[in-house]
C-alpha cells in the first residue's frame, strides 16, 4: 500500500466523497430515528459540496483522467484503489451528488416508517453510484455496481407500492444476471489485455476481434439491462411504478445512466472494432426503444408509468448518441444523460407531490391542477416541457446533437429517431392537458393543496438547470470536449480500417459541413 | 516399536486435543450441572494453545512417522481454520444447548474428538491415516447429530447419517484396499511413483481412484452423494449442523485435494473430467433445489451442497492439464480461500437460525424470519449481510471467494465454467434474497410481535460478532487471508 498519486490539488476530493455518506449512514446507525431527515440532508448537502470543487478544479483542456487516486488494495491479482474522473464521468458525479439531497428532500414526509434504513440505503446507493463512475479498476467498479443492487432492493421493496416485492426482485435479478457476463468479461480482459485490472491499462490493449466479439456481447449484457434497452427494458416500468419517489429519482437520474456509461467508457474504447461491426444492431434497438417507449408512453393511465416508458424512449437518444461515433453525437449523448437526469427525476418528484395528496397515480384522478395548484402546475409544464424537448430548455440541445451525430451516420436513422420526438410531444402535451387542465375530481380537490416551501425549494434548482442548460450549455460541454475527442479518435481508426471508402469519405465530409459542435451553439444562442 | 519423542512432537496438538476430550469424559460426572459451562471454557483454552504451536508449523514440513503424516503450511491453514470453527461452534453450542435442555458436558468432547479427526484428516500422508482421521470425525458426528434424544427427527438423522456415513466410508475403504493392490503401499508419495509410472493404465487403479472419489464425495456432499445433507441437517441440533456444514466439510476438501493431487497428480486426466462432472451437477442441483426449500436448514443444507460445488472449481482447475503449474497452485489458493470465507457465513447463517430458536419460536421455518427487521434489527441486519454474502454479491466476502475461484477457473480457460457458476449464483440470490424480503418486506403477525425478545447470550455475540467481521472485513480487505493461501499452497504443488 505504498503506491501513491498525490490528486490534482492535493486533496483526495472523490475519496472524501466517497466517504460522506458512508460515515453519513454510521452516523444516521447510531443517532435518534427522529433526527435521521436532518442528519441525512445534512450529510447529502455536505457531499454535494464537497463534489463542487471537482467542476471548479477541472483543467477543460484535459481529456485524461483527473483527480485521480491511486492505492494498491490487494496484492495478488493486483488490484487498485483506483479513482478519477474525465469530461464524461465528473458532469455525472455532480449530478448523483446534485440530486440525492433533492431525493432526501422529495422524502421529507413521504417515507414515515423505518427512516434510519431508508436514508441510510439512499446514502449508500449514492457512494455506490459515484464509485461506479470514479472507478479506475475494473474490480473496484464491478464491486461498486453490483453493491448498488442492495440498497436498490430494499429501497424497492420496503418503502414500495403494492407490488413492491416482485417489482424488487425483478430489479435485482435482471440486474444481476446481466452483470454475470460482465464478471466473467472483466476475467478475461486480465489475461488477454496483460494481467492488469486498470480500466485505462486494458483500454490501451488491442484485442483479437474474435475475442472482442465475445467481450462486446457480454458488456452489452450488462449495460443494455441497466440503460434498459429494448428488449431488457420489461423490469423498467415495474420497478419505476412501485419504487417510493425518492427511489424512483435516482433509478431514473442516476441508475440508467450506469448503462450507457459502461457503453461509452468500455465498450467503445476497448473493443472499437467490434463496436464498429455491431452499431447497425445497436442503432435499430436504440430506435426501436425511441419509437416502442413513446407509444407505450401514449397508453399509460398511470402517470408514474408513463414516465417510465418515456425513459426507455430517451434513453434510446443516448445510446444512438454514443453509438453514432462522432463528437456531436456522443457530446449530445453525455447532455443527454445529464438532462433526462434533470428532467425525468424532477417529473418524478412532481409525480410523488401528487401523489402526497392524492395518493393516486391515475391520471383522471388527478385533473385540474392548473387552478387548484397554480405553482406546482407551472413547474409541471416547465418539466413536461423540457421532456419533449422545447428549444430553449436542456433536452432540445442534447437531443438536437444526437440527431446531428445520427444524421452523420445515417439520415434514415435519424428521421425515424426524430419521430422520437414528435411522439414525445404527443403524450406529454397529452398528459398536461388532461393533469393541468383537464376537470378536477370533486374527491380529490380538497386534498389538492399548492407546494409548500420545502417542495417549491427543491424544485427550482432543477428549473435553474434547465434553463441554463437550455440557454447556454458551453461550460458543460466545454467540460466534456476533450474526453469526447478523444473516444472519438480511438474509432476513427477503427472506422477506416473496416469500412469501404465511400462511409469513411461520408464521415469526413460530415465533419467538414459541420463546425465544432459549440460554436454551433454559442451562434445560436448568442442574445 | 518405541515412538520417538519428535514425531510425538509433531503432532502434539492433536494429542492436546485428544486428551482434552478424555480429561473433559472424567471430570464430567464430578462437574455439577449448571457448571459444566467450566468444561466449554476449558475447551476453548486448549484450542487456543493449539493454535499458538500450529501458527508456528506455518513455512516449514516436518514429515512424521515414517510418512503416515505431514505437519506443512497447507495443513497449518487447515488447522488454523478448524480450530476457529470448533471454538465458534463451542461458543454457539453454549447456550443453545441450555435452549435445547440437551446440555451434555460429552458435547464438548465430541466437538473436541472430531477435530482430532478433522486435524488427522488434513495432516494425513497416509491413505489409512487419512481413513483413522474420517472415521474419528464420521462417527463423532453420527452421535452429535442425535444428541436431541427427545426428538425422532434428530434420531432419525443420526440413523440416517450413520447409514448412509457408513456405506460411504466403505466405498472408501475398498477403493484404498484395491489401490493398495496395485500399488503395494497406502503411502500417498509411493503410490505415485507406482501411478505414474507402471500402472498409469490399470484399470484397476482407475476403479480404485473412482471409489476413492465416490467416498469423498460424499463427505464433501457433492451432487449425487448428497442425499443424506438435507435430512441430517434440518435433523441435527443447529449448532451440529453448523459444525457439519462447516469443519467436516472443510476438513473433506482438504484430504480429498491431498490425495487427488498427491497420489494421482500425474494422472490428472483419470480424474479431473469426473470432477468437473461432479462440479457442474452439484452446483446446478444444490441451487435448484433449495430454492423450493421451506425450512431454513434444509435451505442452508442445499446451499452448503451448492457451496460444494463451487468449492470443486478450485479441485477442476489444480486438476487441469496443459496449463501452468502456477495456475493449478492458483486452483488450490482460491479453494482455501473461499472454504475459509464459506465457513464464515454458513455458521453467521446457522448462528442466527439458532437465536431464533432462543428467542422461542421454531426458527427453522422461513416464515420464522416474517418481520424480523422490525422486531429486531440488528439481527435482522446480520442475517441480509450473511445472505448477501452467501449469494456471493459485494462488497461482502462472499464475492471475494467466488471472484477469485473463477479468476482461477477462466485462468484455466475454463471461462465458460465460471459463466455457469455465475448464472446459478444469480439463480441462488433469489433464494437467498426470499429470508431478506421475508425479514424486510413483510409485516411480523402479532403472536410473532409478542416474541420480539431475541436475547443475546455473550457467547453467541462472540460467534456472530466473529461471523460478521469475518464476511465484511475479507471482503473489504482480503489480501493477508490471500496470501496467507498463497503461502500455504506451496507445499503441496502438485508431482509434475
Amino acid at each position: 500500500m505504498t503506491e501513491m498519486v498525490v490528486p490534482s490539488g492535493g486533496m483526495p476530493w472523490l475519496t472524501l466523497i466517497l466517504i460522506l455518506p458512508l460515515l453519513g449512514s454510521v452516523v444516521l446507525l447510531l443517532a435518534h430515528e427522529s433526527m435521521s431527515r436532518q442528519i441525512a440532508l445534512t450529510v447529502s448537502l455536505l457531499t454535494f459540496i464537497v463534489s463542487l470543487p471537482l467542476w471548479f478544479l477541472f483543467d477543460n483542456g484535459q481529456a485524461g483522467m483527473q483527480f485521480v487516486e491511486k492505492h494498491l488494495w490487494i496484492d495478488s491479482p493486483a488490484i487498485h484503489y483506483a479513482l478519477g474522473v474525465d469530461g464524461i464521468s465528473m458532469p455525472l458525479v455532480l449530478l448523483t451528488t446534485f440530486l440525492t439531497p433533492l431525493c432526501i428532500l422529495v422524502s421529507w414526509t413521504a417515507i414515515q416508517s423505518r427512516l434510519k434504513e431508508f436514508f441510510i440505503s439512499l446514502l449508500v446507493m449514492e457512494t455506490a453510484t459515484i464509485g461506479v463512475f470514479g472507478a479506475l479498476d475494473f474490480v473496484l467498479f464491478y464491486i461498486f455496481w453490483e453493491t448498488m443492487l442492495i440498497p436498490m432492493y430494499l429501497l424497492i421493496g420496503v418503502w414500495g407500492g403494492p407490488n413492491r416485492v416482485y417489482a424488487a426482485i425483478k430489479f435485482f435479478l435482471y440486474t444481476l444476471t446481466g452483470s454475470i457476463l460482465l464478471l466473467v468479461a472483466i476475467m478475461v480482459l486480465f489475461f488477454e489485455g496483460g494481467r492488469t485490472f486498470d480500466i485505462l491499462t486494458l483500454t490501451q490493449a488491442s484485442y483479437d476481434p474474435g475475442l472482442q466479439s465475445l467481450l462486446f456481447w457480454a458488456f452489452f449484457a450488462a449495460f443494455a439491462v441497466k440503460v434498459p434497452m429494448f428488449p431488457f427494458h420489461t423490469w423498467l416500468p415495474d420497478a419505476h411504478v412501485q419504487a417510493p419517489t425518492a427511489g424512483s429519482v435516482i433509478l431514473a437520474s442516476v441508475l440508467l445512466k450506469l448503462g450507457t456509461y459502461g457503453f461509452l467508457r468500455f465498450s467503445l474504447p476497448m473493443l472499437p472494432d467490434a463496436s464498429v461491426t455491431f452499431t447497425p444492431i445497436i442503432m435499430t434497438l436504440s430506435v426501436i426503444a425511441i419509437i416502442y417507449g413513446a407509444y407505450m408512453a401514449l397508453a399509460q393511465s398511470d402517470i408514474k408509468k408513463l414516465i417510465a416508458y418515456s425513459s426507455v424512449s430517451h434513453m434510446g437518444f443516448v445510446t444512438l448518441g454514443i453509438f453514432a461515433w462522432n463528437a456531436q453525437g456522443i457530446e449530445g449523448a453525455v447532455l443527454q444523460m445529464v438532462n433526462h437526469g434533470i428532467t425525468t427525476g424532477a417529473l418524478f418528484m412532481c409525480v410523488g407531490i401528487i401523489y402526497e395528496r392524492t395518493h393516486s397515480r391515475e391520471i383522471g384522478d388527478n385533473g385540474g391542477l392548473a387552478k387548484a395548484m397554480p405553482k406546482y402546475a407551472t413547474f409541471l409544464v416547465i418539466f413536461a416541457l423540457s421532456s419533449v424537448g422545447l428549444p430553449g430548455m436542456n433536452s432540445f440541445v442534447g437531443e438536437f446533437l444526437v440527431l446531428v451525430g445520427v444524421f452523420a451516420w445515417d439520415k434514415l436513422t435519424a428521421t425515424l429517431a426524430a419521430l422520437g420526438i414528435i411522439l414525445a410531444a404527443v403524450y406529454i402535451l397529452y398528459l398536461i392537458q388532461r393533469i393541468v387542465y383537464g376537470p378536477a375530481s370533486p374527491k380529490m380537490l380538497p386534498k389538492l393543496t399548492d407546494l409548500n416551501a420545502r417542495e417549491f425549494g427543491m424544485l427550482v434548482p432543477l428549473v435553474v438547470l434547465v434553463f441554463w442548460i437550455g440557454l447556454y450549455p458551453k461550460p458543460l460541454l466545454d467540460v466534456m470536449h476533450a474526453s469526447v475527442e478523444r473516444v472519438v479518435a480511438t474509432h476513427s481508426a477503427s472506422i477506416v480500417v473496416q469500412q469501404d471508402g465511400d462511409s469513411s469519405d461520408n464521415v469526413l465530409v460530415m465533419s467538414e459541413v459541420l463546425p465544432p459542435t459549440v460554436n454551433v451553439f454559442e451562434a445560436e444562442v448568442a442574445p | 516399536m518405541t515412538l520417538p519423542l519428535a514425531d510425538l512432537v509433531t503432532i502434539l496438538p492433536e494429542l492436546l486435543i485428544v486428551g482434552m476430550a478424555c480429561l473433559i469424559l472424567v471430570l464430567d460426572p464430578i462437574t455439577p450441572s449448571g457448571k459444566k459451562d467450566f468444561l466449554a471454557w476449558m475447551s476453548l483454552g486448549i484450542l487456543g494453545v493449539c493454535a499458538l504451536i500450529t501458527m508456528t508449523d506455518f513455512g516449514e514440513t516436518v514429515v512424521a512417522f515414517g510418512g503416515l503424516v505431514v505437519v506443512d503450511s497447507y495443513a497449518a491453514f487447515w488447522k488454523m481454520l478448524l480450530y476457529l470453527v470448533s471454538g465458534l461452534t463451542i461458543l454457539l453450542s453454549m447456550s443453545y444447548l441450555k435452549e435445547e435442555k440437551i446440555e451434555l458436558a460429552e458435547y464438548y468432547a465430541f466437538v473436541l474428538l472430531a477435530l482430532a479427526g478433522m486435524m488427522v484428516m488434513v495432516s494425513g500422508t497416509d491413505l489409512l491415516t487419512i481413513y483413522l482421521g474420517i472415521e474419528l470425525m464420521s462417527i463423532t458426528l453420527y452421535i452429535m447429530a442425535g444428541l436431541k434424544r427427545s426428538e425422532a427427527r434428530s434420531i432419525e438423522a443420526s440413523a440416517k447419517y450413520f447409514v448412509l456415513g457408513a456405506f460411504s466410508s466403505g466405498i472408501l475403504l475398498y477403493g484404498i484396499s484395491l489401490l493398495f493392490g496395485v500399488t503395494g503401499s497406502t503411502r500417498l508419495s509411493e503410490i505415485s511413483a507406482v501411478v505414474n509410472g507402471p500402472a498409469s493404465e490399470d484399470p484397476l487403479m482407475l476403479l480404485a481412484l473412482m471409489l476413492i472419489i465416490v467416498g469423498f464425495g460424499f463427505k464433501v456432499a457433492a451432487v449425487p452423494f448428497h442425499m443424506w445433507t438435507p435430512d441430517v441437517y434440518e435433523g441435527a441440533p443447529t449448532s451440529v449442523t453448523a459444525f457439519m456444514a462447516v469443519a467436516s466439510k472443510a476438513a473433506s476438501f482438504a484430504a480429498f485435494l491431498r490425495v487427488l493431487l498427491e497420489a494421482f497428480g500425474g494422472v490428472k486426466p483419470n480424474w479431473n473430467v469426473l470432477i468437473l462432472a461432479l462440479c457442474v451437477v452439484t452446483i446446478a442441483l444444490g441451487n435448484l433445489v433449495a430454492i423450493v426449500q421451506t425450512n431454513v436448514k434444509r435451505m442452508l443444507a442445499y446451499s452448503s451442497i451448492a457451496h460444494a460445488g463451487y468449492a470443486l472449481i478450485g479441485i477442476v482447475v489444480a486438476g487441469w492439464v496443459g496449463i501452468d503449474p502456477d495456475v493449478s497452485s492458483r486452483g488450490i489458493s482460491s479453494l482455501m480461500l473461499y472454504l475459509a470465507i464459506y465457513s464464515f457465513m454458513t455458521l453467521g447463517a446457522f448462528a442466527m437460525v439458532a437465536i431464533l430458536r432462543k428467542g422461542g419460536l421454531e426458527g427453522e421455518n422461513i416464515e420464522d424470519f416474517t418481520g424480523l427487521a422490525k422486531r429486531h434489527k440488528g439481527g435482522a441486519f446480520l442475517m441480509l449481510v450473511f445472505m448477501i454474502s452467501l449469494a456471493g454479491i459485494p462488497p461482502t466476502a462472499g464475492f471475494i471467494g467466488k471472484f477469485y475461484i473463477l479468476m482461477a477457473a477462466v485462468n484455466a480457460e475454463l471461462a465458460w465454467l465460471a459463466i455457469f457458476a455465475l448464472i446459478f449464483a444469480a439463480i441462488s440470490a433469489f433464494y437467498y434474497l426470499r429470508i431478506v424480503m421475508v425479514m424486510y418486506m413483510r409485516d411480523p403477525s402479532p403472536e410473532q410481535e409478542k416474541n420480539t425478545r431475541l436475547t443475546l447470550s455473550p457467547q453467541v455475540s462472540v460467534v456472530l460478532a466473529c461471523a460478521i467481521a469475518g464476511v465484511v472485513l475479507l471482503g473489504v480487505f482480503p489480501g493477508p487471508l490471500v496470501s496467507l493461501t498463497d503461502l500455504s499452497v506451496l507445499s503441496i504443488s502438485p508431482v509434475r
